[in-house]
């Protein structure tokens, strides 16, 4: 991925940041037509994201999942997997670390607090081991099971939420509160309305760790064999099912992560859902900006980060729908999929340096 | 069109290439070409793999368009978009990877885009097997019309591409390669369809780089090689060691020296084999072999007689549902890829791009495709970069694998070269049993030299050599005993000395040739 | 024992189809009769029937609009993930046209029409730009559910769903129709779309089998090279097919807006524009065969709804809701490596060496 030459990383990065800046002029246009001014509205996105502590604090929160999702959804990439039921697993992981979390065990929190965690991951990973194992055994495409796996967590949570993990000292259908030994480090306070906490913290070294991974292991080189050409994995002695299985399950725990890292740092307590969420579906653009590489996911969540959190203080303070947000996002998603649009502009051609290459890998066989 | 076709009689030009030039990036793959072909013969295009034969075609057919240079067909100068208008204008291609849709029956293939309907919108399934009938009389080939195309041999599918041609009304027909999947006696049919189709008024262009075939059928030859003309001979006026060396610029060894080989005990031994392939249907119905060390046992056949899926369940990528393999006396029946080359199995897969490698990884990283979680090559799961690279760079160098470097992705290499890199990695594993597939398929004749003194020279150092190959020539060159198979089965073993291409082409269709029933 | 078993091959049993959707309606119809037949008298039982049927095809019509598309689509090579989204967009429109002409069926064309147009969009990008379908897919939903959402609050000033519009009015059958037993209880009076869904099933399979449309259809999914040597504009055919599957997915949502409600509610569609991918797979990529999955499917959507006329209070609503999903990845595993797609599905086709 990293290879040298100078302007590899310009070729890279070129897609990305052109679509996202299409996608934001695209925004401007909409604001246009609902009336507002676009640049009062991206200074409403600006202000709302930086303007005071409690706001950068709100855009990482709004980052954190982003960067698990995103990179769960990188992690599938590379071997081939649309995991598109990131959203699931992220609703199971807030059940699992949610359950796990209001426990009195009596554990300190050296051992309370990760095993909240785990069990949040286990629960994601479980959730999309299921397509998974479907995939590897039967062949059956991922993405349409994955999606039915959302759905059913989606009621499932609902179901639970509503009776066996109901808090009985409450009317609302919220789930009894952690205890102190399973929540995250809050960096103002435990009680400080500032939210940030150590989620972040580890969201970048699951990052770190999804990098070494894929680059670094015998497992990530087994995973990209797999998805760059499963035929000459099985031919090299690699077992395509069972990296299938592991990349889902990973990729799974990492969205379950995302989850209990909600629950632990921010909710304290699942809160009945009616509708996804939205880190799923957010994390696959985050994803294909950063071109499916762990550290591209980083700055790429954030970019979907501000937009999220923005999108808020824009519906509040400019009266911009906030769903303009996810109009840009799915116009940056089919731009970057569809790489030619913009490698074909002429001027984009010029930078990349293949003016006159056009097609025609083939060379001249007879 | 009849008004323009009275003007041309047989042995006038009908086709005209001028000046023809075309580059991709990188390479100059026709450079100021002139051909031409005239009525009623048949003009031979030869050159080896890469010499240009197909590009040149292609752009007479409309698939590229060329940067410099005209054709006139009939004395006009033709223009086409696309494949499917210089069909209609009257030149056919046969293309070496046919052009048929499998789920469809023959009737359907032959009348699609053209369909015959009634009540205006409904195919008229009766006119069109019609339609098929009329055409196959008139020229002699008979067909099953209700077939699918899946269902037929190779050799059928080819007539089917032929007809399709011929019933678009086809004044030229191009053949890309035609004998490269057929027995040498249906090869010989196909010849004879030629003929007639000459003697019909049809005109020929035959692409190969078979010295022998091209001999035989050919009423005259053009020699291509890098791009450019070499020349254009009469037929009748030439011979094999004159065309090979226009073909390739200096004598071609046509023949792989080799000393006798110095059989040891038995390395490998299979039997029984029975698997199916991939649509569930029976592949190989008891399949006997054994190779021993220091020989090079040759299988040849038609392709699709079970070939590929006998190699797959010998290296562990299928399933044998009857019979046993043995390495060193080792019974490796239906292990994993991994155990098998473990035990000391190389395979050089038949399809380099799809099986032996990956495309996307570099060099190095396919280098180690095998024994990524071996030492020195990873410590835990660890891997370790530097260790991989400096070996890559080792083999490569020592294979003479021509890459810019080590970090270079195996998908920018030539085909020869990403042979060369899958021939490196595999034989640089210490082999007992060598199992290698179509090792030459599209490579040109200095990759082929090279790929074949390697296999020589593997097994003078005791190496059990498997070969499985379409090309009977390498078969008959390389190999110490030759086995034929056919339809899953063998049909018999005999050693080098005994071994005709005539009895070798009769048991590759199916029938014992008499002197050597009961041989195995 | 093991005489009894040898009969019977165990693994093309569990491979089968039959198996599947046998085992699944057996479940079905246990879970009924257990809990209602015994309450109820055997007058009531044929009530029943025909309200199982009639739920079943009222809620497989817009199953059985979009698989057919989805037919089409892949039939000539695009996967359509965006089925989806295009179904949102189809109901969105369908209602906003209908609000602003008060016309219902200017409505269902105003919808086809955007959801033909969502379509193009998905065609533009992978067939003109060889795109990675499922990924391009998955945009156009995300795609699809922020725009429906934005007009949602830009148009009609709220927030979950639009004020109420003219519904399509139930088309009623002549007499003698709606006086055969059964049938016509069931068929009698419906939505609009259901007849036309009926009528696309027989029309869709005639064109893809009998006529020339659908054989080259049938050759660009499975050969587009082979298709272009002889004529057949590749580019063009898949076009078409994904256009109509966007036209039909449209049509699909119209049916959920306005055929079934009478308004539109922020991703009402909940996942059956890939329930109904799940449909054409399991009707092995036929139109016969996708209508006779969604019926299936639409007798599980149904269920919550018949439930409660069958009295069957002890079951958690939730799990109802959840079973149209875990039949559509049950009846998708009970395939077992019987899927064959159309080889040149997902495949984007580019004329090799074309400048």
């Amino acid at each position: 991925m990293e290879r040298k030459k100078d302007n590899s990383a310009i070729k890279e990065l070129i897609v990305p940041v052109t679509a996202v800046f299409i996608g934001l002029v695209l925004g401007g246009i909409l604001m246009t037509l609902t009336g507002v001014n676009a640049i009062e509205g991206y200074k409403a996105l600006i202000m709302g994201c930086f303007g005071r502590l409690e706001y950068v604090s709100e855009t990482i929160v709004y980052t954190t999942p982003l960067i698990f999702t995103g990179l769960a959804i990188a992690l599938g990439f590379r071997c081939g997997l649309f995991n598109i039921g990131c959203e699931g697993q992220y609703i199971v992981g807030l059940i699992g670390a949610a359950v796990v979390g209001a426990m009195d065990l009596g554990l300190p929190t050296f051992i309370h607090l990760p095993l909240t965690m785990l069990s949040g991951m286990a629960c994601g990973a479980i959730w999309a081991s299921v397509p998974g194992l479907l995939k590897a055994k039967f062949g059956i495409h991922e993405v349409v099971n994955s999606i039915m796996m959302n759905y059913i967590a989606l009621y499932l949570s609902h179901y639970l939420v509503n009776g066996p993990i109901k808090d009985p000292g409450i009317t609302s259908p919220y789930s009894r509160e952690i205890l102190d030994t399973a929540k995250l480090w809050r960096f103002f306070g435990q009680n400080s309305p500032i939210r940030v906490n150590s989620g972040i913290i580890i969201a970048i070294a699951a990052a770190l760790f999804v990098y070494y991974l894929l680059f670094k292991t015998t497992i990530g080189y087994q995973i990209r064999a797999v998805g760059f050409n499963p035929e000459a994995a099985r031919y090299g002695g690699i077992s395509v099912p069972t990296n299938i299985v592991a990349a889902m399950f990973i990729s799974g725990a990492l969205a379950g992560l995302a989850g209990a890292v909600q629950i632990m740092g921010i909710q304290f307590k699942f809160l009945d859902i009616f509708a996804f969420q939205g880190y799923g579906l957010d994390g696959i653009a985050v994803a294909l900006v950063g071109k499916s590489h762990p550290l591209g996911v980083l700055p790429s969540a954030l970019l979907f980060g501000i937009l999220q959190r923005g999108s808020q203080t824009m519906q509040m303070l400019a009266g911009v729908p906030k769903e303009t947000i996810g109009i840009m996002q799915g116009v940056i998603i089919i731009i970057v999929a569809a790489e030619g649009i913009i490698k074909g502009w002429l001027p984009i051609r010029k930078i990349l340096g293949t003016d006159k290459k056009a097609a025609g890998k083939e060379v001249g066989r007879a | 069109m009849s008004e323009i076709d009275a003007t041309i009689s047989p042995g006038q030009v009908i086709l005209e290439m001028k000046g023809i030039t075309k580059a991709f990036p990188g390479i100059v793959a026709n450079s100021d070409v002139d051909f031409d072909l005239k009525k009623g013969e048949i003009h031979c295009l030869l050159g080896e793999n890469g010499a240009g034969k197909s590009t040149l075609m292609k752009i007479l057919y409309g698939l590229y368009k060329q940067d410099k240079g005209e054709v006139f067909y009939k004395g006009e100068p033709l223009v086409v978009n696309g494949p499917a208008d210089t069909l209609r204008q009257g030149i056919g291609m046969v293309h070496q990877h046919f052009m048929l849709i499998k789920p469809l029956t023959v009737a359907e293939n032959l009348v699609l885009g053209n369909e015959p309907t009634k009540y205006g919108f409904l195919i008229d399934k009766k006119k069109a097997k019609a339609e098929l009938m009329e055409i196959s009389t008139t020229f002699g080939l008979a067909i099953e019309p209700d077939a699918k195309i899946m269902d037929i041999s190779v050799g059928m599918q080819q007539r089917v591409e032929i007809l399709k041609a011929l019933h678009r009304g086809a004044e030229v027909l191009i053949l890309d390669e035609p004998t490269a999947v057929l027995t040498p006696q249906e090869t010989k049919e196909l010849f004879v369809i030629m003929r007639k189709l000459v003697h019909d008024g049809k005109s020929i262009i035959f692409i190969s780089h078979k010295l022998k075939e091209v001999m035989e059928i050919s009423d005259r030859v053009t020699v291509i090689n890098h791009g450019r003309i070499i020349g254009s001979v009469k037929t009748s006026e030439t011979s094999p060691s004159q065309l090979a060396n226009m073909m390739v610029g200096r004598e071609v060894e046509l023949i792989v020296h080799k000393e006798p080989a110095k059989p040891g005990k038995e390395k490998f031994r299979a039997e029984g084999l029975v698997a199916e392939n991939d649509r569930g249907l029976p592949a190989l119905r008891g399949i006997d072999l054994s190779v021993r060390a220091g020989e090079i046992l040759g299988v040849c056949g038609v392709d699709g007689n079970g070939q590929t899926e006998l190699v797959q369940c010998i290296t562990g990528m299928r399933r044998l549902s009857a019979g046993k393999v043995t390495l060193n006396g080792k019974d490796i029946t239906n292990m994993p890829p991994k155990r098998c080359f473990e035990a000391g199995i190389v395979h050089v897969p038949e399809d380099r791009q799809k099986h032996g490698l990956v495309l996307d990884f570099t060099v190095a990283e396919n280098m180690i495709l095998q024994t990524y979680n071996k030492k020195p090559f990873s410590r835990g799961i660890t891997l370790r970069w530097d260790e991989i690279k400096s070996y890559a760079r080792r083999i490569i160098s020592e294979f003479d694998v021509r890459t810019p470097d080590e970090d270079t992705k195996a998908g920018s290499l030539s085909g020869g070269n990403q042979q060369k890199a899958i021939l490196a990695r595999e034989l640089s594993r210490t082999p007992e049993l060598i199992v290698v597939a179509q090792p030459t398929r599209g490579l040109d004749v200095g990759a082929i030299e090279y790929i074949h003194k390697r296999l020589v020279s593997e097994r003078d150092s005791g190496r059990a050599v498997l070969l499985v190959s379409l090309e009977l020539d390498e078969i008959m060159s390389l190999s110490d005993r030759i086995a034929v198979i056919y339809e899953g089965r063998i049909m018999g073993t005999m050693d080098i000395e005994d071994a005709t291409e005539e009895t070798l082409g009769l048991m590759m269709a199916g029938s014992m040739p008499a002197s050597h029933k009961g041989v195995m | 024992m093991s005489r009894l078993g040898k009969g019977i091959n165990w693994n093309r049993l569990v491979r089968s189809r039959a198996f599947w959707l046998g085992a699944a309606l057996v479940v079905l119809i246990t879970v009924f009769s257990v809990n209602s037949i015994r309450s109820m008298g055997g007058e009531m039982f044929s009530y029943l029937v025909i309200d199982f049927f009639s739920t079943g095809i009222f809620m497989a019509t817009p199953l059985i609009l979009t698989s057919i598309g989805a037919v089409f689509s892949e039939r000539s090579g695009v996967v359509n993930i965006g089925l989806e989204g295009m179904m949102l967009i189809g109901a969105f429109f369908g209602v906003m046209v209908s609000y602003f002409t008060g016309s219902a069926w200017l409505g269902v064309l105003g919808g086809m029409i955007a959801g033909g147009l969502t379509a193009a969009l998905h065609a533009y990008v992978c067939i003109s730009h060889h795109a990675n379908q499922t990924v391009s897919g998955v945009a156009i939903n995300v795609f699809a559910l922020a725009l429906t959402g934005f007009l949602l609050k830009a148009v009609f000033h709220r927030a979950g769903q639009t004020d109420r519009v003219t519904k399509l009015a139930n088309w009623i059958m002549p007499d003698f129709f709606r006086n055969i037993p059964i049938i016509g209880d069931v068929l009698g009076s419906n939505t609009p779309p259901v007849y036309i869904a009926l009528l696309l099933v027989v029309a869709a399979q005639v064109v893809l089998f009998h006529t020339p449309l659908g054989l080259r259809i049938r050759a660009c999914g499975e050969h587009p090279e082979a298709a272009d040597t002889v004529g057949i504009n590749v580019t063009g055919t898949r076009y078409f097919c994904v256009i109509l599957s966007g036209v039909l997915a449209g049509l699909s949502g119209v049916t959920l807006s306005l055929g079934q409600l009478s308004l539109f509610k922020e991703a009402m569609t909940d996942g059956r524009g890939y329930i109904a991918i799940a449909a054409m797979i399991f009707g092995k990529w036929t139109p016969l065969g996708a209508f006779l999955a969604s019926l299936f499917f639409g007798l599980a959507t149904g269920f919550k709804f018949i439930s409660q006329s069958w009295n069957m209070t002890s079951i958690p609503t939730d799990f109802l809701l959840m079973l149209p999903y875990i039949l559509t990845m049950l009846a998708l595993a009970g395939f077992v490596g019987r899927l064959t797609p159309p080889a040149a599905s997902g495949l984007p086709y580019r004329r090799r060496g074309s400048v």
